[in-house]
């Protein structure tokens, strides 16, 4: 298998505060996996880096071959990324919204794509529908449709369960399960243990801009899994004297 | 040819957008409208004297309105993350600048066409001429793009509305008192080569702002 992902010594730094500190990673083509973490672990900051988004203080990334530095255009054309932000214009129609991301992404197959992904998303019939009127599910849906629009190499997902009820949370899984069965290479964030336990192959564990844990899925035990997290993220966690 | 099919899709976007919901060049219109309305009764002025004080009005008016819509056209990018899909596109950044710029520019014109004529009635100035609007233009275009640059940066503060007014005036100043000198030796009935000082300062800052505009838009809205 060959690396899709190479983070090497990646730093980022806000001001005074570290949110990454250090991080080397290796992604294999077609691999999901999980990055799990506390709140303000550097889990969206490493993804932002990732998706060329943010710029880090210090370290390298390349995807699919190439560095973000120098080869920031080409990169973008590989890369999906969904967060629980929708990156949808709710004053534009579902159709509309795809339309504008196929003509930025130099799509030759726009208008059939967008039908066929609108499909798959159960959204065909309010594909002239504005965005606000949709459900969050909905909208999920179409922002999974958007992230794919022009088939990347690399799906990046930022906490995409955020606000999502069981139902739409599964679609979502499946969704993605299928895209990985494809081939897609997915780095998906989360702070949920047991969605991140169940959807990834490779379980990275992310704590004060650092890795402390990086173990593939078969290997880990699910029952002891929460309390080796706990340990590993001890110091991130808050305490209260009441 | 890909770089402007890119500005193409992010201008046909922005004109879709407020197609659907009319609310901002609704908003700069009624303010446009209403400031006319109050310059007009409150001055209360006739004839040559009308037509003296009209270009300074007519330049706040299309100032001040045109700050309304520069702040809600990059909060529209900032509803739902827009500008990260934006900044996700395998585009170069001055695309988006000038995507955003030409969306701006043709909210402008839309409610420069509606006060111009108002305007000639009401203040009984000739607005309505070639040179005029070569100089509507030339303003505009200044006008809106340090507006485009400025409102990038406003949109990540947390006092937004109230800091692109404070960016965007001292920085347009050139450009508002060039065309209102511009325009007022028009209305006065001089040629477009009396005004041609002020004409040609205009045309040197739309070429500045713009190269400007283009070579920082990225440094702007990356993080």
């Amino acid at each position: 298998m060959s690396i899709m992902i190479e983070v090497h010594d990646l730093t980022k730094s806000f001001g005074p505060r570290t949110a990454l500190a250090g991080v080397d990673l290796a992604v294999e083509s077609g691999q999901f996996v999980t990055l799990v973490g506390p709140n303000g672990a550097g889990k969206t900051t490493l993804l932002r880096i990732l998706a060329t988004l943010t710029k880090p203080t210090s370290g390298a990334v390349r995807i699919a071959g190439l560095d973000s530095a120098t080869a920031g255009e080409a990169l973008r054309r590989r890369i999906g990324f969904l967060s629980h932000r929708t990156l949808l214009y709710d004053d534009l129609t579902a159709e509309q919204n795809l339309n504008f991301y196929a003509r930025m992404y130099d799509l030759d197959d726009g208008p059939t794509r967008i039908t066929d992904l609108l499909e798959q998303a159960g959204l065909a019939a309010r594909r002239h529908d504005l965005v606000r009127t949709f459900s969050r599910g909905m909208q999920q849906r179409l922002s999974v449709a958007r992230a794919v629009l022009h088939r990347p190499q690399v799906l990046l997902l930022d906490e995409p369960y955020t606000g999502l009820d069981p139902n739409a949370a599964q679609v979502l899984t499946d969704l993605l399960t299928k895209l990985a069965v494809e081939g897609c290479t997915i780095l998906l964030t989360t702070h949920n243990l047991g969605r991140g336990l169940a959807v990834g192959k490779r379980v990275v564990v992310l704590s004060q801009g650092r890795i402390v844990y990086d173990e593939h899925r078969e290997t880990i035990d699910p029952a002891t899994f929460p309390e080796t997290y706990r340990t590993l993220t001890a110091q991130s966690r808050l305490t209260f004297d009441v | 040819m890909n770089f402007f099919r890119k500005v193409c899709a992010i201008v046909a976007k922005d004109v879709a957008a407020e197609l659907h919901t009319r609310e901002m060049v609704s908003a700069m219109l009624v303010f446009a409208v209403l400031a006319l309305f109050i310059f007009s009764f409150a001055l209360d002025l006739r004839g040559a004297m009308a037509r003296a004080a009209a270009p300074g009005v007519l330049w706040a008016t299309v100032a001040f309105a045109g700050t309304l819509g520069l702040s809600r056209s990059l909060a529209r990018e900032q509803q739902s993350g827009c500008i990260d899909g934006l900044m996700l596109a395998p585009v170069d950044r001055s695309a988006i600048f000038f995507g955003k710029a030409i969306g701006n520019l043709i909210f402008m014109a839309v409610v420069e066409t509606v006060l111009l004529p108002l305007f000639s009635a009401l203040f009984d100035a000739p607005l309505l001429q070639p040179e005029v609007l070569l100089v509507a233009v030339l303003g505009t275009v200044g006008y809106g793009a340090v507006g485009t640059l400025l409102a990038a940066i406003a949109v990540n503060t947390r006092a937004r509305e109230v800091m692109l007014p404070v960016l965007l005036l001292p920085l347009a100043i050139p450009a508002l008192i060039a065309a209102v000198q511009a325009t007022g030796r028009l209305v006065e009935g001089g040629t477009l080569a009396e005004a041609g000082g002020w004409v040609r300062l205009l045309v040197v800052y739309d070429l500045v702002i713009v190269a400007v505009s283009m070579l920082t838009f990225g440094y702007v809205v990356e993080e």
